[in-house]
C-alpha cells in the first residue's frame, strides 16, 4: 500500500483517466468494487473538477496535487489546489425548496453523502476524504 | 461520449452515451436549445448508455427542465442504472424529475 502523490494540469479532460487509475488501484488492494465505482469516483472526480474550475479557475499555470493512501479497510484522498480558498461552511443545502432548481452547489453535498469522512483545511483550498471499505452508496454519517 | 437524437412521433429522444460530465454537459445542453429552437416541446433523455452523471451534469439537467417548462415543454429521463438513481435520490432531484424505468414507459407518459 503505501502514500502516492500526483499533480494534474488544471484540464478537465484528465479527470476521466486518472480517477479511473486510482479506481485501478483500489481494486488490486481488494477494495468493495461498488464503493470504487460510485462513492470514490464521483467524489474524487468531483473534487479535482471544483478544484480545477474554482479553486486554480482553470488557470493552465496552476495545478492540482493529489495525495492518496490506499490500505485495505481505508482510502484517503486529499486534493489540494493552488487557489485562495473559500469558507465551505457556508455551502447552501441544495436539496431544500429553495436551492433544488439551481444548476450548481451539488459537489460537494455530494463529497460528505458518500464519503466516511471529510475534512477541509482551513484556508479551504485542500479537501480530506476518507472512504472506509464496505458497502457501495451514501454512508451513514458523513463528517 | 456522444448523444444521439432521434423523433418519436412529437418525441425528442437523446440517447446519452459516455459519461454526462462538466467537460461534455454543454454540449448536451445545446442540442436541446437548437430542437426547442426548431419547435420540439417534448423531451425525452434516455441514459441507458450512461454510467456516470457528475454535479456538472445533474445541473445541466435541472437548467434544462427549466428552460423546457418555461416553453411550455415536458421532459422525461428514462433508463437510469442504480448509481445514478442512488444520485438522483440522494440529491432529492428524483422529485425534480419524472424518471421512467425504461423508454417506452417515458414515451406513454408524454
Amino acid at each position: 500500500m503505501g502514500d502516492l502523490t500526483y499533480e494534474l494540469p488544471s484540464d478537465l479532460r484528465t479527470i476521466e483517466t486518472f480517477v479511473e487509475s486510482l479506481l485501478e488501484h483500489g481494486r488490486r488492494i481488494g477494495f468493495n468494487a461498488d464503493r470504487l465505482r460510485l462513492n470514490l469516483r464521483v467524489c474524487v472526480s468531483e473534487a479535482i473538477a471544483n478544484a480545477m474550475l474554482y479553486g486554480n479557475r482553470q488557470d493552465p499555470g496552476k495545478r492540482v496535487r493529489i495525495h492518496a493512501r490506499f490500505a485495505p479497510h481505508q482510502i484517503t484522498i486529499r486534493v489540494t489546489d493552488e487557489g485562495r480558498g473559500f469558507d465551505p461552511s457556508r455551502l447552501p443545502d441544495p436539496t431544500t425548496p429553495a436551492n433544488i432548481r439551481r444548476s450548481r452547489g451539488r459537489g460537494i453535498f455530494l463529497i460528505r453523502q458518500l464519503m466516511d469522512g471529510v475534512q477541509f483545511n482551513e484556508k479551504g483550498n485542500s479537501i480530506e476524504m476518507v472512504l472506509l471499505n464496505g458497502p457501495g452508496g451514501p454512508v451513514a454519517h458523513s463528517a | 461520449m456522444s448523444f444521439d437524437v432521434q423523433k418519436r412521433n412529437d418525441i425528442t429522444v437523446i440517447d446519452v452515451k459516455g459519461q454526462l460530465i462538466v467537460g461534455n454537459r454543454q454540449e448536451l445542453k445545446q442540442k436541446v436549445l437548437d430542437e426547442l429552437e426548431a419547435g420540439a416541446r417534448k423531451f425525452l433523455v434516455d441514459f441507458a448508455g450512461t454510467g456516470y452523471i457528475d454535479s456538472s451534469g445533474l445541473g445541466v439537467l435541472v437548467s434544462l427542465s427549466k428552460k423546457i417548462r418555461e416553453q411550455g415543454g415536458e421532459l422525461r429521463l428514462a433508463n437510469l442504472n442504480e448509481d445514478l438513481r442512488t444520485l438522483f435520490e440522494l440529491t432529492k432531484l428524483d422529485t425534480l424529475f419524472q424518471i421512467a424505468n425504461n423508454r417506452e414507459d417515458a414515451l406513454a407518459s408524454f
